[in-house]
């Protein structure tokens, strides 16, 4: 049963299925074992993260594609959720409409950029996409009419999810964590469905080896470019998911290329080419994005106080947390490039 | 008998054409632009504007379009020299009081002195920089794209970050010395065009550049060794020259390079912001794909292409301006899917 679920893709390690199982309960009991806003707040963003990530890693562990519009497809899907919701009041019917015409944008999007620009090399793919994500943020900035430029848009949810909705112990903040963590759970579900379908294994011959697959005879360009699409249409539920929670949409929250850079590390860190590497690693980058910080603003304080060594102090603001973890990041891309799940798996006597 | 040797030459090996195209293009867009602006003050003051600009990017991407042409590498953190290059700038500029003294003081001399000082600094302090970076970041990926995409972008978040460290993350001005301010004004036909001065500086500069990069490249050996390479890796290799080498020299010289680039783009903006590099990287990638991946003179006509762009869009229709880079990288891309000058190998 559970295998079926999974489909026959299992997590292959006692550590990293322990791992799995605590997250996963976590999460879902999240609103009673954390009560503060902010581990709610947390624990939400980081569902959406775990969606936004794994929909990157069908492109980039799975096909091999490096992409640096991913954000756009999640902005296209959190501004479709915020503009229609402004425009036509909060209501479910608005939320659909949203996120319906986001997927579709997206799709053209995707699809034009995949057929113009993925016959090429890897690295052309990449700068082109670099150039047309940041010429993407520009516009969301400058169509301040529609989208509310830099100030972003502020927008209500529907009556059920708003926060003066309760009912015994059940508000609407509670309530829309859980459509978060379902919604997020199903659609991981069919994310694993696909890479363990015959189509994944198309993908992942791709990123081993194009040449060859073109010469089995599969058209790379048409897997490439389907890879692509189905990888901005996740990344789309997941950008309006997160309007949904945050109930608020701006360039920082979703275009910027700090997210994008963000998800490269949680796709790393966690492991490539497998989609519970997007788990691990959005929990971990989800905790020390939050609480890593604290640590580094002890370290400071105690640099500091110790004389001959307080100018390394500034290394460890906790402004600074983004160094370390990229420096993680370089660290991991050298010497576990299969990440945390990777090296969980690779540990003998955890292994199955 | 000699003299017939040299007079078959040209005959036994056929001599590339001159593609003369893309800088018809390039010449092409200038006309076009003067009966759009209507006055041919205006015209100028963006002309010179618009040149400016392209060589200044220029200066910045030459040194990653051979790199990657040389080596197949494509950096993704080449902007850490170029912010490197601008934030040494200021340290120079405003950092002592005997430059800041030169700066501010209204003599051209002296102002010279002290830009030319930053901009030494800076390419010190970048090819540092750039000789770490290879060792350190590129050195172990070299033929893994894949990796060397992701790891170069690891680079550029942590040097970003150390610059941070080192000088602070609010933005910083890098005013221009007191001579440089202003503008040359001049009649053309209706009316007073203006030319910035420090325009005028970065032009020099940037075809100072691009000349010694010609020579460089075409006319000492160390420059045809790196043109073979970038054509032909492995037949330079079997000749037994060591081409990890002269990467390395091509790749602190690219640094050395964006990080003077680093220095007149600061100057040009006035201000530095830790992110600098990864705003230009966007610039420069846009750059070298339409100059064809590898090509000098395909880099420096991009480059061009896109300052000139930038200043005509920016007057005609400043909304469509910041799409303009886009679409002109298209409207290249489907002209010449490999870009203006396409290096033979790919």
């Amino acid at each position: 049963m559970i295998a079926r679920l999974l489909s026959h893709d299992l997590p292959r390690s006692r550590w990293l299925a322990a791992l799995l199982v605590v997250v996963v309960a976590g999460l879902a009991a999240a609103p009673f074992l954390f009560p503060g806003v902010k581990a709610l707040d947390v624990a939400a963003k980081t569902l959406v993260f775990i969606l936004l990530v794994a929909s990157y890693d069908l492109l980039l562990g799975y096909t091999g594609i490096v992409s640096f519009a991913h954000t756009m497809f999640f902005g296209i899907g959190a501004y479709g959720v915020a503009i229609a919701s402004t425009r036509f009041g909060a209501g479910w019917g608005a939320l659909a409409l949203g996120l319906t015409g986001a997927l579709a944008v997206s799709l053209a999007l995707s699809l034009v950029i995949g057929l113009f620009s993925l016959r090429v090399k890897a690295i052309f793919y990449a700068m082109i996409t670099l150039a047309v994500a940041a010429a993407f943020q520009t516009l969301a900035s400058q169509l301040s009419g529609f989208t509310g430029g830099e100030d972003g848009l502020s927008f209500g949810a529907p009556a059920l999810l708003s926060p003066a909705f309760e009912w015994g112990w059940l508000d609407g903040k509670r309530l829309s964590y859980w459509l978060l963590f379902v919604v997020v759970a199903l659609l991981f579900l069919l994310l694993l469905r696909i890479v363990n379908s015959p189509f994944g294994r198309v993908l992942q011959a791709i990123r081993e080896n194009d040449f060859r697959a073109e010469a089995i005879g599969l058209r790379t360009v048409v897997y490439r470019t389907l890879s692509n699409v189905l990888a901005a249409l996740f990344a789309t539920v997941a950008g309006g998911l997160l309007a949904l929670w945050l109930r608020y949409t701006g360039p920082d929250t979703t275009l910027s290329f700090e997210i994008m850079l963000d998800v490269l590390l949680i796709v790393v860190i966690g492991g490539m080419g497998t989609l519970y590497g997007a788990v691990v690693g959005a929990v971990l980058f989800m905790l020390a994005q939050n609480y890593l910080q604290t640590l580094l603003g002890a370290t400071a304080k105690a640099l500091a106080g110790i004389a001959g060594v307080a100018p390394l102090a500034a290394l460890f603001t906790p402004e600074r947390w983004l160094l370390w973890l990229g420096l993680l990041f370089v660290l991991s891309v050298y010497h576990f490039p299969t990440g945390v799940v990777g090296r969980l798996r690779a540990l003998r006597w955890g292994a199955r | 008998m000699n003299t017939t040797a040299i007079a078959a030459a040209p005959a036994a090996i056929p001599k590339a054409r001159f593609d003369g195209r893309p800088l018809a293009l390039l010449l092409a867009l200038m006309l076009l632009a003067w009966p759009l602006i209507g006055s041919s003050s205006s015209w100028v003051t963006l002309t010179v504007a618009g040149l400016a600009m392209g060589l200044i990017i220029f200066i910045i991407a030459s040194g990653l379009t051979l790199v990657f042409g040389l080596m197949d590498v494509l950096n993704f953190g080449h902007g850490v020299f170029i912010a490197t290059g601008a934030y040494v700038a200021t340290s120079v500029l405003g950092g002592s009081a005997l430059v800041r003294g030169w700066s501010g003081a209204p003599a051209l001399g002296l102002n010279l002195a002290a830009i030319g000082l930053a901009m030494l600094a800076a390419m010190a302090v970048a090819s540092a920089v750039g000789l770490v970076f290879e060792r350190l970041i590129v050195r172990p990926v070299y033929g893994q794209h894949l990796k060397q995409i992701l790891i170069t972008m690891g680079g550029m978040i942590v040097g970003e970050e150390l610059i941070k460290v080192v000088w602070g993350p609010e933005q910083l001005p890098l005013p221009l010395p007191q001579a440089l301010h202003g503008a040359f004004v001049f009649t053309v036909g209706d009316g007073a065009a203006a030319v910035e001065k420090y325009r005028v500086l970065a032009v020099v500069v940037g075809l100072a550049v691009f000349a010694a990069l010609l020579w460089g490249l075409n006319r000492t050996k160390v420059g045809l060794l790196v043109r073979a390479g970038v054509q032909d890796r492995e037949m330079v290799e079997s000749l037994g020259y060591r081409i990890r080498r002269l990467f390395v020299g091509v790749f602190v010289a690219g640094s050395a390079l964006a990080g003077l680039g680093g220095v007149l783009w600061g100057l040009y903006q006035q201000t530095v912001v830790p992110q600098i590099g990864s705003q230009v990287n966007v610039l420069i990638f846009i750059v070298i794909i339409i100059g064809g991946l590898g090509s000098t003179l395909g880099c420096f006509v991009g480059a061009l292409l896109v300052g000139l762009m930038a200043n005509y869009t920016g007057f005609l229709a400043p909304k469509v301006a910041l799409f303009s880079n886009i679409g002109l990288m298209v409207a290249i891309l489907l002209w010449r899917p490999q870009g203006l000058y396409p290096v033979a190998k790919r």
